[in-house]
């Protein structure tokens, strides 16, 4: 047919093998249902619980009243001299945007095959839309964390936000990356592998011990550090209470070699999911 | 003519069979460790080499065709004849392994109806959450939202959540939505089928708008009648190909022979060559109690036999007759003519097509084969055609003579006559029937 030239179509379907682009715009389009679908995960989420959103703030709180009592005052871990309510509450609240970020895409093609297997959309629409939700409880959280820091500097606590607070957008940007870049790799491999999702549990609880979050990386022996260099997790983490709480900054190495893993996640992430979409429901 | 809005070019699609997927990561790394030590692998269904294990089937093959703006176009075929891989590619839901489509503006398809509702909640919101799935911006869906209520007919219920909705209602909301996307070409897949029949008229007059519009639409449905209302063109398909592809008249004519001809109480005679025959018979065939033709028919049925034949010219006295042969035993256990209860149809038949029903009632004819000869003649004298050899057989599903353990009458016919039964008053009854019964009455 010689007729291509004088058409412009709109969508042109090929063949399944191969690479393509990402379909970012696609999104963009679609931003409506994007913002649908994280209205449907908030909502949802709490209209059939007593406490309704009141949960998105418990569940930090308590996890961190644990790690102040558990760590702080029984093991009396030192926390680089800032108070350990406000460390351990920086760290859970970093850590957790980052874990639930990963979690909750690594399961998109598996959870939402019914509906992908009745209608087309650009696939991405979903995992963007859970990393939006959860920023949206991550603003609760950080609300209320503000509150709290607030009440503590005005009795008086050793903490010095920095200035540098101003550039926590590209922090969270990199947290985004990286667990998102995350979460794609793994969702492209639990349509192969169901069980990958049962350990990934355990995976993000090990890893969160291997971050610097219920203990500062200057109580790191020094033949552990090579692993905490390693760990991207660890110049984000160390980032965030840099900015909020004033605590050491992390090197311009570690910073540098986080924001290269955090990239590659998600170009990586973004490349196989978009290989795997076109041709996942004919395995599933 | 208007431009191709839907270009399909040699499109093929596989499904791999016997999935070869362990599924599970211990399941692949046990595979892996025992080949790698060259032992035979654990997750293999033994007796079969690794490269058989997985057939592809395909589900398309090589298809090819164009939809012009503005054209409705039914798909037809029997189930897996690749409809809705079709469907499904068209939909971007599935990806063709070869080939490709090429579409002109935006489509929206109905592969299901309410395909992302979710129970918690409201109508409202899930009329937003609905319409943006299946492609509406936020500006489309509020413009037509009063619209949408007042179709599905659930305005006091729009704030509540869906998962307190009958399924009546639920299935309503659902429709509504779908029936006023306003894409440039919507794929249908058969859900007209839900609802109450007033509503399903509501839905089909939805679908008329749509064509009438101007908008192109692709319609998959196994309804023959909703098929010929909608779509002037239709493309059937067979075995993952492209079997006819043109009016739906001409279409629907040949999947409904390809239909007929696995079963073999349908038959088609070829006209003859050279014109001899002043009249001849084109089809016969035998449908039972649902007007479907089968390879066997049920004893506790009636079937009809049909029989059509073509004039060449006017004909006077012309009988249709048919006789019916146990295979058993060569008998003729029926005869007909189709003049015998009516006289005027010896007078003179225009020359044209004719087709002759005859009803045979249940529970004459006993399981076993027959043989059905046709002919069409005039009188004795003259026999213009004549066909033998059709087989049929009736079979007994619902075994009637099964409880006094026969699977079948010891007779030729199986005719099945109502009996009457009487107790004897006592020993002084009298020999002569005429006066026991005086004597009952008394």
């Amino acid at each position: 047919m010689n007729t291509t030239e004088a058409h412009d179509w709109t969508t042109v379907i090929d063949s399944a093998d191969g690479w393509y682009m990402p379909d970012l715009r696609g999104v963009w389009q679609y931003r409506d249902l994007v913002m649908l679908f994280v209205h449907r995960d908030t909502v949802a989420n709490y209209k059939q619980s007593l406490l309704g959103p009141l949960w998105f703030v418990i569940q930090p709180l308590v996890t961190t009243l644990v790690f102040t009592i558990v760590f702080g005052g029984i093991v009396s871990i030192p926390t680089d001299g800032l108070s350990p309510f406000l460390f351990y509450f920086a760290g859970v609240l970093c850590w957790q945007y980052f874990a639930s970020n990963v979690s909750r895409t690594s399961d998109t093609l598996t959870l939402n095959a019914a509906l992908y297997s009745k209608v087309y959309f650009p696939r991405l629409v979903t995992p963007v839309s859970t990393v939006i939700s959860n920023l949206i409880v991550f603003g609760i959280q950080f609300a209320v964390f503000v509150a709290i820091l607030s009440v503590f500097m005005f009795r008086g606590a050793p903490v010095h936000p920095s200035i540098s607070l101003l550039l926590l957008p590209l922090l969270l940007l990199q947290i985004i990356a990286c667990a998102l870049g995350l979460g794609l790799i793994l969702s492209t491999l639990t349509t192969r592998y169901r069980d990958l999702s049962y350990m990934l549990g355990y995976v993000m609880q090990l890893w969160m011990y291997a971050t610097p979050i219920v203990y500062p990386l200057s109580q790191v022996p020094d033949k552990w550090l090579w692993l905490f260099y390693l760990n991207p997790m660890t110049a984000i983490v160390q980032m965030f209470r840099h900015f909020l709480l004033g605590g050491e900054a992390p090197g311009i190495w570690m910073m540098s070699y986080s924001i290269a893993v955090s990239t590659l996640a998600i170009g990586l992430g973004l490349v196989l999911f978009t290989r795997v979409e076109r041709t996942f429901m004919d395995t599933i | 003519m208007s431009e191709a809005v839907i270009s399909v070019e040699a499109v093929t699609k596989k499904y791999r069979l016997g999935v070869i997927n362990h599924n599970t990561f211990r399941g692949e790394l046990q595979s892996w460790w025992a080949r790698r030590r060259g032992l035979s692998d654990p997750n293999l269904e033994i007796g079969k080499s690794p490269l058989a294990n997985g057939t592809m089937f395909k589900a398309l093959e090589d298809i090819t065709f164009e939809v012009r703006a503005g054209e409705t176009v039914g798909i037809i075929g029997k189930n897996g004849a690749g409809k809705s891989t079709l469907l499904k590619i068209l939909s971007r839901v599935a990806s063709p392994n070869k080939g490709r489509v090429r579409i002109r503006g935006r489509v929206s398809s109905l592969l299901e109806v309410g395909t992302g509702f979710h129970p918690e909640l409201t109508g409202r919101e899930n009329v937003y959450l609905n319409g943006a799935i299946l492609g509406m911006s936020r500006d489309e869906i509020r413009r037509k939202f009063d619209e949408i209520v007042a179709f599905a007919e659930i305005a006091e219920f729009i704030d509540t959540p869906v998962k307190r909705y009958s399924s009546g209602m639920y299935v309503r909301l659902a429709f509504a939505v779908a029936a006023h996307l306003e894409p440039e070409i919507l794929i249908v897949d058969e859900v007209l089928a839900v609802g109450d029949y007033e509503f399903q008229r509501k839905c089909l007059g939805k679908m008329k708008d749509v064509r009438t519009d101007g908008r192109t639409v692709l319609f998959v449905s196994h309804n023959m009648t909703a098929v010929n209302n909608l779509c002037a063109r239709s493309i059937l398909l067979e075995k993952g190909r492209v079997l006819a592809d043109g009016p739906t008249a001409d279409v629907t004519r040949t999947y409904l022979g390809m239909s007929q001809m696995r079963t073999h109480s349908h038959w088609r005679f070829a006209d003859p060559s050279n014109g001899s025959k002043r009249a001849y018979f084109r089809e016969a065939f035998i449908l039972d109690a649902d007007n479907e033709s089968r390879e066997a028919y049920e004893l506790t049925q009636d079937f009809q036999i049909g029989l059509r034949y073509r004039l060449k010219e006017p004909l006077r006295g012309l009988t249709v007759g048919l006789q019916i042969i146990s295979e058993e035993n060569n008998e003729t256990l029926i005869s007909l003519t189709d003049a015998e209860l009516d006289r005027s149809r010896l007078e003179t038949r225009e020359a044209g097509d004719y087709v002759a029903y005859v009803r045979v009632p249940a529970h004459i004819l006993n399981t076993g084969t027959y043989s059905l000869r046709v002919g069409l003649s005039k009188g004795r004298q003259e026999i213009f055609d004549v066909v033998e050899g059709l087989n049929f057989r009736i079979i007994d599903s619902v075994g009637i003579v099964m409880f006094i353990g026969f699977d079948r009458k010891g007779s030729l016919l199986s005719l099945q006559l109502p009996w009457r039964l009487e107790k004897e008053p006592g020993l002084a009854a009298h020999p002569n029937p005429e006066v026991r019964k005086s004597q009952s009455a008394k």
